[in-house]
């Protein structure tokens, strides 16, 4: 916040070292993209640039609703984002083409994209309506792993594996910090861990063979190894200080694919260097770490638990994509948020960002009245 | 057992450890992923840098033009003629199936060859040329050519391709080339292997100088994308061509003695006895390694390996024969130095009695000292001599005069044969009982070896070095590569005993030996020689080996050296199942060694005797190549 005479007080209570990181990765992400497609604006760099300032905008209104109008229509719209993800469903299966998205002209929407979010208030809902006695008790846990496990799975069989696990993700999270069991999770993990072979048995056939890449790229280089081989080059060959910008001849000779979308990340560090991926996982961090700081300052329960749930959304977002680019994690369509060419994980990631300034701010405005 | 309840203070303290519990795990894998970014940028830098300039920069290879190999008199025998070839660049083919229909037709393109090119595009990536045809006729290029405007991806191209002038005549000696097999790229992992065109020696000097022969490989580097898209062009790399190599060959007489062998099957090695130069190592019938450059079809392989004349075996070095008498010369020195008269005779009564059995001798001829001997192969006196002396004190000689030994030259294989003695003996028994009957060298082995039978089994090479160690007395070792000038160290035999072996040996020839009939036409000039008659199996009763089937019929073999007074030519001429070695060998040798003192003459007698045989060497392969191809084209149709 910065505290100044000339600038009006709505500006000024916005929280600007948070905007401040955000511009930075957005800019980041928009001058990679302008470089991925050989110096030119189009067709990403200024497409993305709209789409941001767009979210943004979004981002702020959305902070200024007021806490208890969110709790009230927090139900409704987790309901809402269900059934669309129903009627998708349905339709794509009557149309028999894959049309889980829903077109707004400049974007295609899935509805399963707004469910990130809603799962977490919806979980940060329930635990702050249920008694704090209860948490420990079964009622404390079935109904918050039904409206988990509700979506998740309706996501899962579309099939989109990343959305799906960002959505569990949110809301384990959520349910993690509510003070559930421990053993709950523990227990959960080592069934996930015994279950991992029945799942890998499930998988499509191209997931299963991610997931064999992913443990050895170099055994197929030219097919499906591609990606990660190219990835990894990409990243390693810019070393300490990058190629120069405008000058990687990975992406810009088209070696590296998806360098526009899902590996913008090399695509970035093969220019820019350790140095600018550094600062860009930097960045990330303290967006992160700021969201969480959101959370534990937050006066109110569902406050609490929504602002860690969607923290770690971001978190995962970003994680998950940065693993797979270095190599890390098998290939998930999981984009870079605010630097992959793409609406979809920036209107999520804004829609997290605009409801945690809001948190925040009341949680400031609060402390000061109070 | 109640549990205790559960409050907001806990509540609370949950929530903040539960938190700093999240918060340690995001920090953490903020951690991993910076030490992963560091290790990739880092510590991995200089290896992937290198990757991404490999994904960059891409060689399109131009290939060294091959080494020429030229004879002593710097002729050629093996060169590169300039050709046509056909490439296909995939990236820029536009479409496929109406470009390889025109080129089908335009080509004559076999259906095998489609499927090889069609098979080779789709693995192809970018800028990779794929082959499409090679030593295209310059009508059919032409053809291509004009239809270029239609014909996008299509690459008309100025090749090389190895010649060899003189054809079959050097089919053994130089071998072939040919594109590397799957296996051979696998071993030496050189993408230059899989251009286009490029081919490595397969057999013969070919193959055992393709260091020498093959150079360095020049390129054109360029940027590609990963789509193979030409971005730019870099500063092209110049190749280097093999380099030249000089055999002690004379290419003149090598061709010369391929055509004098003419149909039978055998072989004819000279070699210069002062410095060891092998002048000639004839092998008929040979294939012809110009058929085999541009690959050659199931067919024609499948008679060439059915042949009983064994058109793929370098019988200079790979076959072995019992030497028969030709190996008398060598006895003779042993059994001189071993101390015995040449003056003192031994009575020839048609054979040599040894216990109850009788080693017979090829007539009677009464009372005979060396040099008769060796005149008129007389099989007693060696039998006499040598069980005297024992085959203990013959073996070595025939080791000094190179006999069962391996020599160093630059060739794929030599059989090396065997010079047994009762050392050997006993081994080969303990390795082998059933073979040999028994352990000990007994006084019939002696008898058998020392006429060139029994044991005793040799390649040609061999009897062609030994003759000239004779001849010239020095230690010579047979030379391929270079011509050498310097003469071969003395081999320490005492002259006189050189001269009574030498004299035998001018008798043979020039008085009224067993090859008197193939005296040199050449005034002041005389050969020596021995010949000799090996036996390919045993004699039965009145069967000898003189007739009947050609496959069992004797080996007809014949060892010379001339001039007589100042030797400086020696070698072997050896005719596979020639009945005779006077009657089949010597006459070539004969020869030969006339077109080293006078071409014309011998080039009169050989005109002579192709027009019996139909036509020259050239004719005569040419005709059996359209042979194969019309039986493989018959064979491809049946198939069909």
């Amino acid at each position: 916040m910065i505290s100044s005479a000339i600038i009006p007080q709505p500006l000024a209570r916005l929280p600007w070292r948070l905007i401040l990181l955000v511009a930075i990765i957005c800019t980041i992400g928009i001058v990679t993209l302008f470089s991925a497609a050989g110096g030119s604006w189009s067709p990403w760099a200024i497409k993305q640039a709209i789409t941001i300032l767009a979210f943004f905008a979004l981002a702020v209104a959305i902070s200024y609703i007021p806490e208890n109008f969110i709790k009230q229509v927090t139900f409704p719209t987790y309901v809402f984002i269900l059934l669309l993800l129903i009627a998708v469903e349905m339709v794509g299966f009557v149309g028999k083409g894959a049309q889980r998205w829903i077109d707004l002209g400049f974007i295609r929407l899935q509805p399963s994209e707004f469910m990130k979010p809603a799962v977490c208030l919806m979980l940060a809902r329930f635990y702050d309506l249920l008694p704090i006695a209860d948490v420990r008790r079964w009622r404390g846990l079935w109904p918050a792993a039904l409206l988990v496990l509700l979506p998740w799975g309706m996501i899962l069989v579309q099939p989109d594996l990343g959305t799906a696990t960002m959505v569990l993700v949110g809301g384990l999270t959520v349910m993690f910090v509510a003070g559930l069991p421990m053993w709950y999770f523990l227990a959960g993990a080592g069934a996930l861990a015994a279950a991992l072979p029945v799942v890998y048995a499930m998988m499509h056939e191209y997931q299963r063979k991610r997931v064999l890449i992913f443990l050895e790229p170099e055994a197929d280089p030219l097919g499906a190894g591609y990606h990660i081989s190219q990835s990894k080059i990409a990243i390693g060959s810019g070393g300490v200080w990058g190629k120069g910008y405008l000058n990687g001849s990975q992406s810009h000779l088209q070696y590296l694919p998806e360098g526009h979308t899902d590996f913008v990340f090399a695509a970035f560090v093969e220019e820019w260097g350790l140095i600018g991926g550094v600062l860009l996982i930097l960045a990330f961090a303290m967006v992160v770490r700021w969201g969480m700081r959101v959370s534990q300052k937050s006066k109110t329960r569902f406050a609490q638990l929504s602002a860690a749930g969607l923290s770690m959304t971001i978190f995962f977002y970003v994680t998950v994509n940065l693993m797979m680019v270095m190599g890390l994690a098998p290939v998930v369509g999981i984009p870079l948020p605010l630097v992959s060419f793409g609406g979809s994980a920036v209107m999520t990631v804004m829609i997290c960002l605009g409801l945690l300034m809001g948190f925040e701010r009341r949680s400031r405005t609060r402390s000061t009245l109070s | 057992m109640r549990k205790p309840r559960f409050t907001a203070a806990h509540q609370s303290i949950t929530f903040s450890r539960r938190m700093m519990l999240v918060g340690g795990m995001q920090a953490t894998f903020g951690g991993i992923l910076l030490a992963r970014l560091g290790y990739l940028s880092v510590a991995q830098n200089e290896h992937y840098q290198l990757l991404s300039e490999d994904n960059r920069v891409q060689l399109i290879i131009v290939p060294p033009r091959r080494g020429w190999i030229i004879d002593r008199n710097n002729k050629p025998i093996a060169i590169n003629r300039s050709d046509f070839r056909i490439d296909i660049i995939p990236e820029q083919l536009e479409r496929p199936t109406e470009t390889l229909r025109t080129l089908t037709r335009a080509l004559d393109l076999t259906p095998d060859d489609v499927d090889r090119i069609i098979k080779e595009l789709k693995a192809a990536r970018g800028y990779q040329p794929v082959q499409v045809a090679e030593n295209v006729p310059y009508e059919n290029y032409a053809a291509v050519t004009v239809r270029l405007p239609e014909l996008p991806g299509v690459q008309p191209m100025r090749g090389f391709s190895r010649y060899y002038p003189s054809g079959p005549a050097v089919g053994h000696l130089v071998g072939y080339v040919g594109a590397a097999s799957a296996k051979e790229y696998e071993e030496e992992k050189n993408p230059l292997l899989v251009t286009p065109g490029f081919k490595i020696g397969k057999e013969g000097l070919e193959k055992t100088l393709e260091p020498k022969l093959r150079g360095q490989p020049g390129g054109q580097r360029v940027e590609l994308t990963a789509r193979g898209k030409l971005v730019r062009e870099l500063e092209p790399k110049p190749d280097r061509s093999g380099e030249t190599v000089q055999l002690a060959i004379d290419a003149g007489l090598q061709e010369y003695a391929a055509r004098r062998l003419g149909e039978e099957s055998g072989s004819c090695t000279i070699i210069d006895c002062l410095t060891g130069d092998l002048l000639c190592m004839a092998s008929m019938p040979a294939y012809d390694p110009n058929s085999f450059s541009d690959g050659i079809g199931q067919t024609e392989w499948r008679m060439l390996a059915e042949d009983q004349r064994r058109p793929l075996l370098n019988k200079t070095l790979q076959a072995l024969y019992p030497p028969g008498s030709t190996i008398k010369p060598m006895g003779a020195l042993a059994i001189l130095a071993a101390g015995i008269d040449p003056d003192e005779t031994i009575h020839c009564p048609g054979g040599y009695r040894l216990g109850n059995r009788f080693f017979r001798c090829l007539g009677r001829h009464g009372s005979v000292n060396m040099r008769r001997a060796i005149a008129k192969s007389c099989n007693t006196y060696f039998y006499a001599m040598g069980h005297r002396i024992g085959y203990d004190a013959i073996a070595p000689m025939a080791k000094r005069l190179g006999l069962g030994a391996r020599f160093d030259l630059p060739v794929v294989s030599q059989s090396y044969g065997t010079v047994p003695n009762s050392e050997w003996k006993a081994r080969k028994f303990k390795a082998n009982p059933r073979l040999i009957e028994r352990p000990d060298w007994t006084a019939s082995d002696t008898l058998n070896a020392s006429i060139g039978q029994g044991y005793l089994i040799l390649n040609p090479l061999q009897l062609a070095v030994m003759s000239a160690r004779i001849a010239s007395g020095r230690n010579l070792h047979p030379q391929l590569i270079g011509r050498h000038e310097k003469p071969a160290p003395s081999l320490g035999i005492p002259q006189e005993h050189l001269d009574a072996v030498r004299g035998g040996m001018w008798e043979v020839v020039n008085g009224d030996g067993t090859a008197g009939a193939s005296r040199l036409q050449l005034p002041g000039i005389e050969m020596c020689g021995k010949t000799g008659t090996a036996q390919v199996r045993k004699i039965t009763g009145s069967q000898r080996g003189q007739s009947g089937d050609w496959k069992y019929r004797d080996h007809g073999l014949f060892v010379f050296f001339a001039p007589y007074d100042n030797p400086r030519y020696a070698g072997s001429v050896v005719i596979e199942h020639g009945l005779g070695g006077s009657r089949a060998a010597a006459p070539v040798a004969k020869d030969v060694l006339t077109y080293l003192f006078d071409r014309e003459q011998a080039l009169k007698s050989l005109a002579a005797l192709e027009e019996q045989w139909g036509g020259t060497l050239m004719e005569r392969t040419a005709r059996r190549e359209a042979q194969f191809k019309a039986m493989s084209k018959s064979a491809a149709g049946l198939g069909a």
